[in-house]
């Protein structure tokens, strides 16, 4: 086997240092009936060749062809090569959690540098070192807000993405918590009317995203108002932090949390991603995940190392703030050298693109006869139409011109029928979109009969 | 002259100011192409409200100053591709280049998880496969690969026997934990709604039966299980413990963490256990990333399978693949999305490089390197449990802090003679340890200078204590004041 370093002399020498006469003897601490009969009922082994034709070949099966409207949490933006390049150093991908400092000061650097990035673009006090991704970081908000204030219910805009929903009911379920859901107003923002009437006094956390999950940007201070006039705090979860290089930060809120994949992270199916999560500080002790810290070393000369740790579930077991032990390095990193790519400059001009692309597309489509914009509020780079006909008949008309035209809202909100979810980033082309709208065109002509291609492309599409 | 360069303030190999200190106005690491599309103006669409000019205090610098910054900033790290790195519990083995090559494939890299099924073929076969392959080496019957880490995936098996418990009608209280266990374990357990009761190990360091037996009360639903334990030991009554669990109505969950000593010896759905989790990061070489991302699937029995995090990937008659939403019985979602799928690629790479004689191979080869180190130190240092192993070995530093060296302090050392140290102070039931866990990867050649350098220090405390205590020498910081750090943190740069 190429990856094991022993010849088979090494392993006699090694054994016979052991004092033990065979490997199967090292085994004996294994009765003799729990162990494995035979082989194990496995492919290969394979030839790197081919390991690489077993996975061009499902690569192959993909939609790496089309052009991608859809974003809903998952971002396609452009990774410059420079992030893998640096990514691929074997002292970055191949250490493991920074324990000792002296050997992982690149690492730890690095991560208080993603620190201050994500405090710069949130515009809060201090930032953990990562989690999971957005929606267990909007998770693990949540239960710090319910440390923090001691209250039980948390009130959830409707607006937030429907599987952070989901991942968030799944933690508090056991916990006597009670979750409430606020409607989105016809703007596609938060109802603040109903906001106010839902509020219960004993309200731990409202828990908003902005740009939402219809791409409308929030208003964070009269939501804000609203929460704190309760005693309740404000957690704004951000699925596409890129819209920060042009959009005020969400200042009055008292967490920051959200998904910072399209910081030079790929889209990959849905992950890895990289969670982050920003607050006051002087919420930082009931905040989960890793901190790196900068100090001084014997000498005087500075250096950084994991800090805070008492909060931590390897010293305080089950009185930790979180079960959780690693944070996403690699990826945290990832979005550092890109953060840091861009600089300044380039974020804000990048961001102003999407803004462009986005309201590009949006004015074509809505010149369509028929198309709608449900919501009136402000977007950055997603936005909604209501389209005439089905849904699924459109976007199977969408895919025959190879592209993938945006997520059938209806999947989710079941009030949402025939309504898109569109996303445009740099990624989309100006030609892609006249495509897209001429593609709606003839479809406002034609109406709804189904073509076969299309009966067959809606029936393997997702449900949930 | 000859003096000039001690004013020198910065060099490479000694200091790397941060990204922020590196800055000048103007300066960027990316030119877009042009915008093909009208521009638009910003400060009117988003309105005053809503319109950012810039961020204060953004890193502005080329991209060769990127490159050089984090290129000096990795010099100064460690990993397994500097040498060997025997961190205890952590399994940190070779991370194959090919893993990294076919995981950012375009199609791979590039499907949108709410691409249409049809056009995510690739992506869905791989999540099958993986799960397959998983199921085969626990000998499971289900695997969801959606947990996003270990502790997740702790997390979610704690949940599916709540659920579980609760569609038999009652969830019961307590988990039963043995004090051996990883910290992750009790937390897991408290989140998933449950109190945590510790049992005390026996002198062998492993379950006491009698212990269990005591404590398993009509209210406790399940016991959480490393195996083998955090001492590399392997729980040999691990079948009579399940019955005993059954027996009383609960159920057993294992920790894989330690799954590279078995994978290909031994299954732990043959032992009794009703459901477990793999960290596809240690024994499946998915590289650990400075800290992950990690992968956390979790494995079950059939009676277990209705409970499993919803989506869950199923083969169709006709051969393709679709995601299966409708899961009245499941524990929910815990991550968005399908998991870390990037992840199960490079897992599946590696056990496909294997093949099953190659998967078994590895698994002798990471018991027979921890046996050698085990069987060439115990000599010098203390073995509170001296009995073979099984991929790792547990030192304690009883004989070296009776010089007033430490399990910390040696590890410090060990640094100036080239190794990454080994996990400090756990198990907690081991006073002082010293956790060893070489790994499959390491040739006996290295493990003898490690074994050499080990050996070293011991007489070096004995001669010389005080000057271990101050290591390590070599490195570009030393002993870094940690309370400090805690008592008044400095978590960000500031201008």
């Amino acid at each position: 086997m190429r990856y094991l370093p022993n010849s088979p002399a090494e392993r006699a020498a090694m054994l016979e240092a052991t004092g033990h006469r065979s490997i199967e003897e090292l085994f004996e601490q294994i009765p003799e009936r729990l162990r494995l009969r035979g082989q194990l009922d496995l492919p290969g082994p394979l030839s790197e060749p081919e390991i690489l034709e077993f996975f061009r070949q499902a690569a192959g099966e993909s939609s790496r062809e089309y052009f991608t409207l859809l974003g809903a949490g998952a971002y396609s933006h452009y990774r410059p090569v420079t992030i893998d390049a640096l990514l691929s150093r074997g002292e970055f991908f191949t250490a493991y959690t920074p324990y000792q400092a002296e050997l992982a000061q690149g690492t730890l650097q690095a991560m208080f540098e993603f620190q201050t990035l994500i405090t710069q673009l949130t515009g809060m006090e201090v930032s953990n070192a990562s989690l999971y991704d957005g929606s267990t970081a909007t998770t693990e908000a949540v239960l710090m807000a319910l440390r923090i204030t001691g209250r039980e219910k948390v009130v959830v805009a409707r607006a937030l993405h429907p599987e952070y929903r989901q991942v968030l009911a799944t933690y508090v379920r056991h916990q006597g918590i009670e979750v409430r859901e606020v409607a989105y107003a016809p703007s596609g923002q938060v109802d603040l009317s109903g906001l106010e009437a839902a509020l219960p006094p004993e309200t731990a956390a409202v828990v908003i995203q902005s740009p939402n999950f219809f791409g409308a940007l929030e208003p964070v201070r009269q939501i804000a108002e609203l929460a704190h006039q309760r005693g309740a705090l404000l957690i704004v979860s951000i699925t596409e932090p890129l819209s920060l290089g042009i959009v005020q930060p969400p200042r009055e809120a008292d967490i920051v949390c959200g998904e910072a994949q399209s910081f030079g992270v790929p889209v990959a199916f849905g992950g890895p991603y990289v969670g982050f999560l920003a607050c006051r500080d002087k919420f930082l002790r009931q905040m989960p995940g890793r901190l790196v810290g900068q100090t001084t070393d014997s000498e005087g000369r500075r250096g950084f190392v994991l800090t805070l740790a008492t909060r931590e579930q390897h010293i305080r077991r089950e009185k930790a703030t979180s079960n959780i032990c690693t944070n996403q390095s690699l990826c945290a990193l990832a979005a550092t050298i890109y953060l840091c790519l861009l600089g300044k400059k380039g974020l804000k001009a990048l961001a102003e693109q999407n803004l462009a692309k986005a309201h590009y597309a949006a004015a074509q489509l809505r010149t369509v006869r028929g198309v709608a914009a449900p919501f009136s509020a402000p977007f950055f780079n997603e936005f909604v139409v209501k389209v005439p006909g089905e849904a699924d008949e459109l976007l199977a008309a969408l895919r025959e011109e190879k592209i993938i035209g945006g997520l059938d809202l209806g999947r989710f909100y079941p009030e949402l029928q025939n309504h898109l979810l569109v996303c445009a980033t740099e990624t989309v082309s100006r030609a892609a979109i006249d495509r897209m709208r001429a593609v709606y065109q003839r479809f406002q002509v034609s109406g709804s009969s189904k073509s076969p291609a299309a009966e067959i492309q809606s029936a393997s599409v997702g449900h949930n | 002259m000859e003096n000039r360069i001690r004013h020198a303030r910065t060099h490479i190999t000694r200091n790397e100011d941060l990204v922020f200190e590196r800055t000048s106005p103007g300066k960027s690491g990316v030119a877009l192409p042009p915008l093909d599309v009208p521009s638009v103006p910003a400060d009117q669409i988003l309105g005053s409200d809503f319109h950012r000019d810039e961020i204060e205090g953004f890193p502005e610098v080329s991209e060769l100053d990127v490159i050089r910054h984090f290129t000096r900033l990795s010099t100064w790290n460690y990993g397994v591709d500097t040498g060997l790195y025997p961190l205890g519990s952590c399994t940190m083995k070779y991370n194959p280049r090919v893993n990294e090559v076919v995981a950012r494939l375009e199609g791979l890299a590039s499907d949108h998880p709410y691409a249409p099924e049809a056009l995510a073929q690739g992506c869905l076969r791989v999540l099958h496969e993986t799960a397959r392959c998983l199921a085969e080496i626990t000998g499971m019957d289900a695997v969801s690969l959606q947990p996003a880490a270990g502790a997740q995936g702790e997390l979610t098996g704690i949940l599916m026997i709540r659920a579980c418990l609760a569609d038999r009608g009652d969830p019961r209280k307590f988990i039963l934990i043995p004090d051996s266990a990883h910290g992750t374990n009790p937390a897991s357990a408290t989140i998933s709604g449950y109190e945590v009761r510790n049992i005390k190990s026996n002198a062998q360091g492993c379950v006491d039966l009698g212990e269990l037996d005591r404590a398993l009360t009509g209210d406790v639903a399940g016991l959480m299980l490393t195996n083998p334990n955090t001492l590399g030991i392997f729980e040999a009554q691990i079948a009579e413990i399940c019955e005993l669990v059954h027996s009383r109505g609960g159920l057993v969950y294992m920790d894989g963490a330690n799954m590279n000593a078995l994978v290909g010896v031994a299954r732990p759905a043959d032992f009794g256990v009703d459901v477990m989790h793999l960290n596809l990061h240690k024994t499946f070489t998915t590289p650990h990333g400075g800290g992950g991302p990690g992968s956390g699937p979790v494995a079950v029995k059939r009676f277990l399978e209705p409970y499993l995090p919803t989506p869950v990937v199923e083969k169709t008659k006709e051969g393709t693949y679709r995601l299966d939403h409708n899961r009245p019985k499941s524990v929910g979602r815990v991550r968005a999305f399908y998991g870390n799928f990037g992840m199960a690629v490079r897992a599946l790479a590696y056990i496909l490089a294997n093949g099953p004689a190659g998967l078994r191979q590895t698994t002798e080869d990471a018991v027979l390197n921890a046996n050698y180190v085990m069987a060439r130190l115990k000599d010098l240092y203390d073995l509170p449990y001296d009995q073979p192993c099984m991929h790792e070995c547990v030192f304690s530093d009883r004989r070296q802090a009776a010089r007033g060296v430490r399990t910390m302090d040696i590890a410090k050392r060990l640094i100036d003679y080239g190794f990454h140290p080994y996990t400090t102070a756990f198990p907690l039931i081991v006073s002082g340890a010293l956790m060893i866990e070489p790994t499959e990867s390491a040739g006996k050649t290295e493990l003898d200078e490690f074994i050499e350098a080990m050996r070293s220090i011991a007489e070096e405390i004995e001669e010389d204590p005080q000057f271990v205590l101050k290591a390590p020498y070599s490195t570009r910081v030393s002993r870094l004041d940690e309370a400090t750090a805690a008592r008044k943190p400095i978590l960000r740069w500031k201008a």
